[in-house]
């Protein structure tokens, strides 16, 4: 992975000084709130319901174990011991306290860690495919270019106040792992036909509560290109977006707004200005950076190793575990983890001091010192021997991070919501748990098989519920918590928003709600098919029915 | 006397930014004697007799475009560019063209709210005054927050004031 050189090492080290000076003028009443405001945000510090929350950079999900250390390090000493893996790739601390923040950045820094673009309305955190680099469908690993961007965005002096946060993601395979159509921008490498490398750009998609899909509005930008083509945009949406409304202010807006072909015209007439310029990217900037992410030195083993094979016909708990969260390594006797922070006692997402230091052990001592987290919330180490599989399960198992259901109903995306976040319309951790409380027989998940539920404590989105297939929203009635539930939402290549099946429910309601979805699948889907196509076959009408009953769809029909 | 940074120091400065009201509209046109800032519909309105005065200077809102200057910025010898909230970032934009694409070399000064924590940015886009608020800071905070146009010394991207990104300017071991 990246590592630091003296320049990177002192804009962290600057940053750290720029801030303790900044808290200590606000604490000595120089700085107003609001002054501080977008300061504290900057470096990751939100105000939350109890405390304050921070949030850590992991650029595109990549951890060393050193920094996995201190992440276990900061969650003993400064927070409650535990620590949050966001839907952004991101880690967050839930209970630091304000003044001792300019500390945990000075240790952060001591490891290539820091709290820039996690916030505020600059160029956030650029994220990507957790499987990078060791995917069998990458056509190019993201992760030089994510780190060439993440330099780029850096303290961008033009656009650290943009009109809202701006969020890039990048992808590099068949398949998109890194949401790409729901981003201000998603950038899609790929080669052309004479085989340079370049990018596809959609612009404008994005969550919230104007859900939208990104459109693309250059189907390849060679990558010398990249930088300047990202600032034509950047530099049109800074002048042009929506400063009046704070939920208008997003580039999706502006885009639909203008529409997708006057956007581009005048995005093109803007890079007319930069392209061919001195951010026009070099072969050896790539070169050097690229440097950082290269292949490890694996060992040369069989495809299929025999004692991998063996232990899983004896242990049917190990087999149930690699047939969900071990996944397919591009090089032959390896295999990708995911570690799971779905273990429905906890909420989704969290680690414990002791776990994140177990997880560094392990990334030792079986995947070259690397994990990587997961916009899913999850934790992943990439390269992994099948011979070293059972080893690490017994060790992940007896202590809760092998909950065998990636990419099942109970792998759920989930905000932390009302029991944290002061947005919160109702919370969404305790749904997550009353949900994977009531199913808990492997069986009948495996029998359910690859479906994603996502939930978000209120409209912002932050827990993807517009693109889970099953999506639960949040929702205020008359000060009362009550859930929305939508269906038909995706991520990935073919990405779609959910649609809201009808009146929402009271928290009790809500395992109830999901068990009779569960059941209409089973009932209609037709041989091999996953919960979302059988629901864009169907359409919502059959699962209407199903949760609402007769009357409620007679009522409707009369409506109409 | 007012105060203003310049090129990384503090001056006395005694400009004044002329604003419209409801008596004052961009016809009349009565100017106080010494160096002015009036707004873009004054100078748009009164070209002519304000071109080449001594000391005059346009300012501009976030809202207005500098791309109505062009053509005109020969015979304006400054530019003020207002913050109307130090959270609205369009006038970076607005100094960076003014610098790179309409290659303007007069002052270009930041007006209205503006802070000490955004100096570092203001100046990478070609800001070369710097104006906070009278009031805003006392004058040893002012000097002290000189300090902030320095908060980081090796930027990584190309700007104004480094044209260059990090990786043309060095040599960057792999
Ligand atoms: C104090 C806590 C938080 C606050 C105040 C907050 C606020 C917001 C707001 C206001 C939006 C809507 C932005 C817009 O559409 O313009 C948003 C979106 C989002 N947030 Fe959060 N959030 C918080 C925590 C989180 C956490 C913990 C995560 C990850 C687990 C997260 C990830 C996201 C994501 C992925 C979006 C997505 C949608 C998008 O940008 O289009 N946020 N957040
Ligand atoms: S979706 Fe709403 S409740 Fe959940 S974290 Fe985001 S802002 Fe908070």
């Amino acid at each position: 992975m990246y590592r630091y050189d003296p320049y990177d090492q002192k804009i962290v080290d600057e940053r750290v000084a720029q801030f303790r000076d900044q808290t200590r003028r606000y604490l000595a009443g120089e700085l107003t709130d609001d002054e501080f405001r977008p300061l504290r945000l900057q470096n990751g510090l939100y105000i939350q319901r109890h405390a304050p929350m921070l949030r850590i950079a992991v650029p595109y999900g990549l951890l060393s174990s050193t920094q996995v250390r201190k992440l276990a390090h900061i969650a003993r000493s400064y927070d409650k011991g535990y620590a949050h893996i966001t839907t952004r790739q991101n880690v967050q601390f839930n209970w630091p306290e304000l003044k001792m923040v300019p500390e945990i950045l000075g240790e952060l820094a001591q490891v290539q860690m820091h709290a820039i673009q996690t916030s505020g309305a600059c160029i956030r955190n650029i994220t990507s495919d957790p499987f990078a680099g060791v995917a069998g469908d990458e056509y190019i690993d993201p992760r030089p270019w994510c780190e060439v961007l993440r330099q780029w965005s850096t303290f961008h002096p033009e656009f650290a106040f943009l009109p809202r946060k701006f969020k890039i993601a990048v992808n590099g395979a068949e398949q998109d792992r890194a949401v790409i159509q729901c981003h201000d921008i998603g950038l899609e490498l790929k080669r052309n036909a004479a085989g340079e490398i370049g990018f596809r750009v959609l612009v404008g998609g994005g969550m919230g509560r104007t859900p939208i899909i990104g459109e693309e509005i250059n189907a390849f930008v060679p990558w010398q290109h990249i930088i300047t083509y990202n600032e034509a945009i950047l530099r049109v949406y800074n002048r042009y977006g929506r400063r009046d409304n704070l939920y208008k202010a997003r580039i999706k807006i502006l885009v639909k707004a203008l529409g997708v072909a006057e956007f581009k015209r005048q995005v093109e007439e803007e890079w007319a200005f930069g392209k061919d310029g001195a951010n026009t990217l070099t072969e050896a900037e790539v070169a050097r950076v690229a440097a950082h992410f290269t292949t490890p030195v694996y060992e040369t083993l069989a495809g299929e190793d025999a004692g991998y094979a063996s232990q899983r016909a004896a242990n049917t708990a190990f087999a149930a575990w690699a047939r969900r969260n071990v996944l397919a390594h591009k090089v032959p006797g390896y295999a990708i983890v995911v570690l799971s922070l779905k273990n429905p006692a906890t909420a989704p997402g969290d680690i414990t001091a002791e776990q994140l230091d177990l997880v560094a052990e392990w990334a030792d001592a079986y995947s070259f010192g690397e994990v990587r987290a997961t916009h899913e919330q999850n934790l992943v180490l990439a390269d992994v021997k099948q011979a070293d599989l059972f080893a690490l399960w017994e060790k992940a198992r007896a202590t809760g991070l092998a909950t065998p259901t990636f990419g099942l109903l109970t792998d759920i995306i989930c905000c932390p919501g009302g029991d944290f976040c002061a947005l919160a319309n109702a919370k969404s951790i305790p749904i997550a748990n009353a949900i994977q409380a009531r199913f808990d027989d492997l069986d009948y998940l495996y029998d359910i098989g690859d479906i994603e539920l996502n939930i978000s404590g209120c409209m912002n989105s932050c827990g993807h519920h517009h693109v889970g297939h099953i999506g639960i929203l949040g929702v205020d009635k008359n000060g009362e918590e009550w859930y929305q539930v939508s269906l038909g939402g995706s991520q990935g290549n073919d990405t779609s928003i959910g649609k809201v099946i009808g009146r929402s429910f009271a928290a009790a309601e809500m395992p109830d709600v999901i068990s009779k979805i569960i059941d209409v699948y089973r009932a209609q889907r037709q041989d091999g098919e996953r919960f979302i196509d059988t629901v864009r076959r169907t359409g919502l009408d059959p699962f209407k029915l199903g949760v609402y009953g007769e009357a409620a769809i007679i009522e409707r029909k009369q409506h109409a | 006397m007012p105060k203003l940074i310049k090129n990384g120091r503090v001056i006395d400065d005694a400009a004044e930014i002329l604003v419209l009201d409801e008596v004052q509209g961009p016809e009349a046109l009565s100017l106080p004697d010494g160096p002015v800032f009036v707004p873009l519909a004054v100078w748009q309105a009164h070209k002519g007799a304000l071109s080449g005065r001594a000391g005059l200077g346009v300012w501009l809102d976030s809202s207005e475009s500098v791309d109505d200057l062009e053509g005109d910025l020969d015979s304006i010898g400054a530019i003020a560019l207002n913050f109307p909230k130090f959270t609205d970032g369009r006038a970076y934009s607005s100094a960076a063209l003014l610098r790179s694409r309409y290659a303007y070399t007069g002052e270009i000064r930041a007006i209205g709210d503006v802070l000490r924590d955004q100096f570092f940015f203001m100046q990478r886009c070609g800001f070369d005054a710097i104006q906070p608020k009278a009031g805003k800071y006392s004058d040893a905070q002012l000097e002290e927050a000189l300090a902030s146009l320095k908060d980081f010394s090796t930027p990584y991207q190309a700007a104004i004031d480094q044209p260059e990104p990090l990786f043309r300017r060095t040599q960057r071991a792999a």
